[in-house]
């Protein structure tokens, strides 16, 4: 048997005094390092010329995953200056979930969007109280331990901000990618306490019409949330796809209100008010209300709309081939339940075709369609229209302008259109 | 006759088994760990503001002051005299919102006084929230309400007197919910 000193003596030199072959370190080391000696580096080993991760074994795992080395997907992030508080200033900032990148319905909680009008609050769980009060019965504060303990509620929804969009209010298009046009949009499962449980523990009383939600952070963001929609559906969020809510998500704990614009559910939840009527805060009045041409403004569009995007194709990627068969795939998605039917046009609305809806189809998430196309090599526009359980169907860009103008800022939810060209490039297009 | 009596003994069994499963998932079946909230701890967090001044803090400002100290802690982001610099404009835009070119601040947007007081009294200055005291923040609302040629000059905003203000934009609001109004629906 040869032992590692016959193996170093082996070794043939290529200049006097032991100099070796430049290549040996390379070999070794892809055999596994140093100990690897033991094997006959030199003797025509089978690995030549494979692949580098065949011939070592890799990192061991990490605490917390991390995605490949060699993806790059990323969530964008808003320029200074683009926020009305200014962020030139630390605090105020966007980030969007980049829908050209993902597959499925549910978001990775590291890409799912965020906004945050100040800032994300560091925020110690044990120093957190959340207390109701007002028009109740026994006014309550709970820590986060002991919401633990209450019946878990759990769904999976969507969430959406009400901004979504805002760019295609703009005259011209832009190529937008999809993290631009609709980024302010993700899906996850959420799990916490039923609001109508803790608002019947502190007893509501009759004349309790509305909620008023304020946040723990630099700007004590508030919303007034209609007593209807609370004892509903409404819950206390503190996990996100089964891990505690991460800070930008309003850790450790955040009103969800299924299919209501985002603003809403307030993060880093403290103070629930019950009282008789809005409190017509900052964000209910000079944010989130929608401009109309005759001047006056929506306020409390609460209730998202029916909405859907192409996914894939989409102006991130050109076609490679014509005359193939493409999967289009994108998704669609109601604030007022589930999503009942998607149609699919290649030529920009002209004829329609129903899409296979992905099961299962749940009430207010995130609902994802395909449907094949055969791509000829001429010109197309591939557009998506979602119907909804409740027969509301997603507008035209026209009928959308045509009813509410164009400086609502907030609430686009009209049909998307992608024009393919004759080289299989891809733009975002008004159609 | 039977086949009739035998559906009403369905139906009340159908009834009472649904208020048995109502009443099940109602909240009394959490453990109720609630603690007595005292009025000291609803202070501590209960910020906002009310239309009709309600949770209006005491004190008291006048413009001059204002003017003072908006131009200390303001207007390097919202610009001379409110103008709007990197953040946005709090002046003017009156008679624009109908237009092609809608300027909505404070003084052509805002429906309610007593709401714009309890923004910056619990939101600005931006990089240091509350770090003013009330007569302050009563101050530099009386200013921006005078900016804005809301308030004549030299009056005296608290909390008895910013209820009152009528906010030109008072009534530019249309409640969307449940519904977007038919008028605006296509």
């Amino acid at each position: 048997m040869m032992t590692k000193q016959d193996q170093l003596d082996d070794l043939p030199p290529v200049a006097a005094n032991g100099l070796l072959d430049r290549r040996l370190f390379m070999k070794s080391l892809a055999l596994g390092g140093v100990g690897t000696l033991a094997a006959p580096v030199l003797a025509n080993p089978v690995g030549e010329g494979q692949l580098p991760w065949l011939l070592a074994p890799g990192q061991g795992a990490q605490s917390y995953g991390s995605p490949s080395n060699y993806e790059q997907l990323a969530r964008r992030i808003d320029p200074p200056g683009l926020w009305p508080e200014g962020n030139t200033i630390a605090g105020s900032s966007s980030a969007y979930t980049p829908h050209q990148g993902l597959t499925g319905t549910y978001t990775p909680s590291g890409l799912h969007f965020e906004i945050n009008h100040h800032g994300i609050p560091d925020i110690d769980p044990d120093r957190h109280t959340l207390v109701i009060h007002g028009m109740v019965d026994r006014p309550l504060k709970f820590t986060t331990e002991t919401l633990d303990f209450y019946p878990t509620v759990t769904r999976s929804h969507f969430m959406e901000c009400s901004g979504n969009s805002w760019l295609l209010w703009e005259d011209e298009p832009g190529d937008l990618l999809l993290d631009e046009s609709h980024g302010l949009l993700s899906g996850s499962e959420w799990s916490g306490v039923s609001l109508a449980a803790l608002l019947d523990e502190a007893g509501v009383q009759a004349e309790g019409k509305w909620i008023i939600a304020e946040g723990a952070d630099s700007g004590t963001l508030s919303r007034s949330i209609p007593m209807e929609k609370a004892m509903d559906d409404s819950f206390i969020a503190l996990y996100q796809n089964g891990e505690r809510l991460r800070p930008g998500q309003g850790y450790p704990m955040r009103l969800y209100n299924p299919g209501f614009e985002g603003n809403t559910s307030v993060k880093w939840l403290r103070s629930l008010r019950v009282t008789d009527r809005p409190a017509m805060t900052k964000f209910e009045t000079a944010n989130y209300t929608d401009l109309m041409p005759d001047g006056k403004a929506l306020q409390f569009s609460l209730k998202l709309e029916v909405k859907s995007v192409i996914t894939r194709p989409s102006n991130a990627t050109v076609l490679p081939k014509k005359n193939a068969v493409y999967e289009v795939t994108g998704l669609a998605w109601s604030g007022s339940g589930r999503i009942r039917k998607v149609e699919v046009s290649a030529d920009g609305g002209a004829t329609w075709a129903e899409a296979e809806l992905q099961g299962p189809v749940l009430p207010i998430m995130l609902t994802r369609f395909r449907l094949p196309w055969r791509w000829d090599g001429s010109p197309a526009i591939l557009q998506s229209r979602a119907t909804d359980e409740t027969g509301r169907v997603q507008p035209t860009r026209t009928q959308l302008l045509d009813a509410r103008g164009k400086h609502g800022h907030y609430h686009y939810h009209a049909i998307h259109s992608w024009g393919v060209d004759a080289n299989g490039g891809i733009a975002h297009v008004y159609a | 006759m039977k086949t009739e009596e035998s559906l009403m003994y369905m139906r009340n069994w159908i009834l009472f088994l649904t208020i048995a499963l109502t009443t099940c998932v109602d909240g009394a079946d959490t453990p109720e760990l609630g603690q007595p909230a005292s009025e000291a701890d609803i202070e501590q967090v209960f910020w906002s503001v009310f239309p009709d001044g309600e949770n209006l803090p005491a004190g008291s400002g006048l413009a001059v002051d204002g003017k003072a100290l908006f131009n200390i802690y303001c207007i390097a982001c919202h610009g001379i005299e409110g103008a709007g610099l990197t953040a946005v404009a709090l002046v003017g835009g009156q008679g624009s919102l109908a237009t092609d070119t809608p300027l909505k601040t404070i003084g052509s947007y805002r429906p309610y006084a007593p709401t714009i007081f309890k923004y910056i009294r619990r939101s600005m200055p931006y990089i240091a929230p509350m770090s003013l005291s009330n007569d302050d923040y009563y101050a530099v609302t009386a200013y921006l309400l005078e900016l804005n040629g809301i308030l004549e000059p030299g009056s005296v905003v608290n909390a008895e007197t910013l209820p009152k203000v009528r906010m030109p934009n008072r009534d530019g609001f249309v409640n969307a919910y449940p519904k977007v109004p038919r008028k605006y629906d296509y």
